[in-house]
């Protein structure tokens, strides 16, 4: 096969993998074939996404073309380097996903496993087909199917309020962002959808500035209603928890990747050239979003919440790399917006792997203990052994230890910031760096949520809930390729820098940062700023090593395990002891004075009094938004009172105004 | 051949460092009881208590998992790695390429989640709030650290150490405003990562008040002895840090044996007044509040901007 079947290949591929969506309305299956069959075609489509991608990454760009429903209307399809970049990141989320997937729904019902495989190989599908989009309407269609798809698989736990409460939010969001997309490709196809809707003709069109602004504003809202930008972010914690684990794993790390993948296709490719202030507005609210997040996320007391805060954290800092990238690029130093956009391009790639590991883990935990609530949990590091250490990996990776791949990737971030003196002048030279203490603040805060977040789960004693049994082969197995390549994209950093140098160079006027040897990270010259993992894991793991084996060989006495001493405290030290979630994030709550609301519960004679972490959104910018709204429309709700001679007055009314304009 | 000469350089650093960081910390206590009008153990006592406990029998807690043994030998593990990063006595040592200033802080940060994560495993309410109280002070102090350590970078344009201190060797007494600023916030910083007195008391036993000692409370024997040796050896390094950024005079930049000892010689005059003037800052200031901690590390931050701002209002 020549390469330039390589995109027809996958768009096929894509067909073939909504098939277990027929599958499972096979009613002669067995359930056992149903579920493996089902899951492991999606595993295959996403190693085959996976070699797509990686291919892609270095090969020019394909075009592709099939008749739609109109003769002007057709399906146009393109795989370039940038596409090929988020494919892997979809293949790779989507295979570990679908992996955990067979162990997580092993023991679900005929009718809950149908209520999965139908939408989940469509909502893959379908980020495939926004991915490859080379037009408005193949990527409006695709971007929608996304949405509908995801947002059914939010109700496969149940329906009970709190997730109908939940999907819906989430729709609404979705669809509130993918009007203002709609809006966006309308202003870029000069009004012309059908026929000016193709991204390339697009970006060879020009703009005038307040159509371009118009566009940046209106894909910001589209865009940033997906990744949880601020205000919009409400969707993403309530969305996260009620979806299955593996699919909070792909809507965290491959759906909102997939707007970020938006934002750099619209904004950067089709709108080459900007105004002065889309860089830092990026910047701003990227960082905003983020600090706002990380808080939150150290708040929260369910697993998958904490999580969720913390992927919007995540996609701050992505967008602070990106809007730092334009900042640079603005001022035509190519190379060092090569290097922001290299930060978050690999920190997308991370984020990935690393949120969709502790998504994964979380899962195993539920389907072990039957909670996610960290008050009852505990202690889970001596009855599953093996996913704690997994998840553990994890957590070091997003608190962004080295040599673990979160390191490697602010790291790259923290050196773009540092470049900020090559700025011409003005504000941004001094404000950058600032901005940069703001990001290790954000991952500092970040160290300290996911913590809490191993730390009460896993390690000290099992509060209430006791895990049963270790996570099952197929969760274990999805879980260690993830950790696997959290370690490998931390140790050999120089080869993701390098392959990303197409993307800088088809965003960047051809400019990329200098060729890296694969295990050191020298992004502007080794004088400059220098980090070898490898280096750092070798020898971190021989210094232990070594302290170890001295230690022993001298001091060498077998340990003995005794109750613990707690400052003579011990006598009656119960599990309840131990810090509750809320009491972990007590000290953070009162620095940052956040608000919270005790709710009294009377039950069986005890009040207990449980905490609550309203978020401040809710009450300052949702709920006047939707009584603005209700009070619209029971004004125009007047205008229906069921009389039929006001209808017919109505259609009379009309039809004189139709008669008068287009006679 | 060179090659060689350097590892040598790196060995002997790395020699120097694990067996003079007990010597500081035996002089810090004795400059302490001095002020304090107490007798002290004498200078060698950290020694003498390393030997102790290193001989005594090890517990560990029932219900703790390998985390908890594992942990001291990782601490000290990455404080020997950082100590082999940072020009403490000779400079362009070989392993030195393999981290800059922002990954020496994450080296710092492995090792304390480490120490936070076994702190928790103990399952032990002391256990907890000591590892949630460390959390919450380092995510504090670290911006205001990054805030003075940018400033070091921006100057030398590098954020390589070896480069940062080659420069301020060359340009010997320039002195920027901005670095004194930077210097200012390194302090703040210092005393709030230590554990030492207006953060946290390390002699202390108090239950309300501490936060490292409570991560170690249920450490016995060998563990014990590695992780104080560990915290020990993290003051020297901050210290030595310190003096690569702000005060890098007579680190030896030519592989000779003679000028190792000078430097060697040099590093220990050094902390010889260094420790004084922590010793002096630990007696005349008492231990804060928890809830006033955060305002004496929002203070190191704010030095650590006044720094990189008059870095750029000022020029280079």
């Amino acid at each position: 096969m020549n390469s330039g079947d390589c995109l027809l290949w996958v768009l096929y591929a894509s067909l073939l993998a909504l098939l277990p969506t027929v599958l499972v309305a096979i009613p002669a299956l067995p359930i056992r074939w149903k579920r493996s069959l089902g899951f492991l075609l999606t595993v295959a489509f996403c190693l085959l996404l996976i070699v797509v991608g990686i291919h892609a990454l270095a090969s020019p760009a394909l075009h592709a073309s099939i008749p739609g429903p109109l003769t002007d209307l057709a399906w146009q399809f393109t795989l370039d380097p940038l596409s090929g970049f988020f494919l892997l990141v979809l293949g790779s989320v989507g295979f570990a996903a679908s992996l955990h997937a067979i162990g997580y729904f092993y023991h679900g019902s005929q009718s809950k496993l149908k209520q999965v495989l139908l939408p989940y190989p469509v909502f893959v599908t379908a980020m495939v087909w926004v991915l490859l989009a080379a037009n408005a309407y193949t990527f409006l269609v695709a971007w929608e199917l996304m949405a509908l798809s995801s947002t059914f698989l939010i109700l496969v736990e149940g329906q009970d309020q709190r997730r109908q409460q939940a999907a819906y939010l989430y729709l609404l969001i979705a669809h509130i962002g993918a009007l203002a997309l709609f809006v966006a490709f309308a202003l870029l196809s000069h009004g012309d959808l059908i026929s000016n809707g193709n991204f390339q003709r697009m970006a060879q069109s020009p703009y005038s500035p307040v159509v371009a602004n118009a566009v940046f504003g209106l894909t910001l809202l589209g865009f940033g209603a997906k990744l949880g930008l601020l205000p919009l972010h409400a969707w993403l914690p309530e969305a996260h928890p009620a979806a299955p684990s593996p699919v909070s794993a792909l809507m965290s790390g491959a759906m909102l990747p997939v707007a970020v993948y938006g934002l750099l296709r619209i904004d950067w490719q089709i709108l080459p050239a900007g105004a002065g202030w889309w860089g830092p507005l990026w910047l701003g609210l990227g960082l905003s979003s983020a600090l706002f997040a990380v808080l939150y996320s150290a708040l929260q007391t369910d697993m998958k919440r904490l999580l969720a805060y913390s992927s919007m954290e995540n996609m701050g800092l992505i967008l602070i790399a990106l809007g730092l990238s334009r900042i640079f690029a603005e001022q035509a130093l190519w190379s060092l917006a090569a290097l922001a956009l290299v930060a978050g391009l690999f920190q997308v790639l991370n984020h990935a792997f690393f949120k969709s590991l502790l998504f994964l883990g979380s899962g195993s935990v539920l389907h072990a203990t039957g909670t996610l609530e960290m008050s009852h949990l505990g202690g889970l590091i001596r009855s599953m052994p093996q996913t704690a250490f997994l998840v553990l990996i994890g957590i070091f990776a997003l608190a962004g230890l080295p040599p673990l791949n979160g390191f490697a990737s602010e790291w790259l971030l923290l050196q773009a910031f540092l470049l900020a003196p090559s700025l011409p002048s003005g504000m941004l030279r001094a404000i950058l760096p600032l901005a940069a203490a703001g990001v290790v603040l954000v991952t500092a805060v970040a160290a300290f949520a996911i913590v809490k977040f191993y730390g009460i789960a896993f390690l000290g004693r099992a509060r209430s809930a006791v895990a049963k049994q270790e996570a099952g082969i197929w969760e274990r197995a999805s879980m260690a390729f993830l950790a696997l390549f959290c370690v490998l994209l931390g140790v050999f950093p120089g080869r993701v820098v390098d392959s990303l140098s197409h993307i800088t160079a088809l965003l960047l006027h051809g400019s990329q940062i200098a060729h890296q040897s694969a295990l050191a990270l020298t992004p502007i010259s080794a004088q400059r700023a220098s980090y070898l993992p490898g280096v750092f894991l070798l020898g971190i793991a021989l210094s232990i090593a070594v302290v170890f084996v001295l230690v022993w060989w001298r001091f060498g006495r077998s340990l003995r395990r005794a109750p613990v001493w707690s400052c003579g405290f011990a006598a009656d030290y119960s599990a309840q002891t131990q810090d509750s979630p809320t009491g972990f994030s007590q000290p953070l709550l009162r620095i940052f004075g956040v608000s919270l609301s005790t709710l009294r519960n009377r039950q069986g004679g005890r009040n207990t009094l449980p905490v609550q972490i309203p978020d401040p959104f809710w009450k300052g910018f949702y709920l006047p938004w939707g009584r603005v709204t209700l009070w619209i429309a029971e004004g125009i709700s007047r205008l229906q009172h069921g009389r039929i001679t006001s209808y017919l007055l109505y259609s009379f009314l009309t039809l004189i105004v139709l008669l008068v304009f287009f006679r | 051949m060179t090659s060689l000469i350097g590892w040598r350089d790196q060995c002997f650093q790395i020699l120097f460092v694990v067996a003079a960081a007990p010597l500081l910390a035996g002089w810090l206590q004795t400059v302490r009881a001095l002020l304090q009008n107490r007798r002290s153990a004498g200078i060698l006592q950290p020694y003498r208590d390393l030997f102790r406990l290193f001989h005594k029998e090890t517990l560990i807690p029932e219900q703790s998992s390998w985390l908890f043994q594992f942990s001291p030998y990782v601490m000290f593990g990455a404080k020997i790695m950082a100590v082999a990063i940072v020009p403490i006595i000779a400079n362009g040592l070989p392993l030195a390429s393999a981290a800059d200033v922002i990954a020496l802080v994450g080296l710092l940060a492995v090792a304390r989640i480490f120490q936070v994560l076994a702190a928790m495993d103990t399952g032990t309410a002391f256990g907890s709030y000591g590892a949630h109280r460390e959390m919450l002070i380092s995510a504090l102090a670290e911006p205001a650290l990054l805030a003075a350590l940018f400033t070091a970078s921006l100057l030398a344009r590098s954020t390589s150490l070896v480069q940062i201190v080659h420069l301020s060797q060359i340009q010997l007494f320039s002195i920027h405003p901005s670095m004194v600023f930077a210097a200012i916030a390194f302090g703040f910083v210092l005393l709030v990562e230590n554990a030492r007195i207006p953060v946290d008391n390390p002699a202390t036993h108090l239950e309300l008040t501490m936060i490292h000692e409570a991560m170690v409370l249920e450490y016995s024997g060998r563990h014990l002895a590695l992780l104080e040796w560990a915290a020990q050896l993290k003051l020297f390094l901050y210290m030595t840090i310190g003096f690569a950024l702000f005060l890098p005079w007579g680190i030896a930049a030519k592989p000779s044996l003679t000028s190792l000892v000078i430097a060697a010689g040099l590093v220990l005059v050094k902390l010889f007044f260094a420790v004084v003037v922590l010793a002096l800052i630990e007696t005349l200031l008492a231990k804060k509040r928890l809830f006033r901690v955060p305002e004496f590390a929002i203070t190191g931050f704010l030095f650590g901007v006044i720094g990189l701002l008059s870095h750029f209002m000022l020029g280079s």
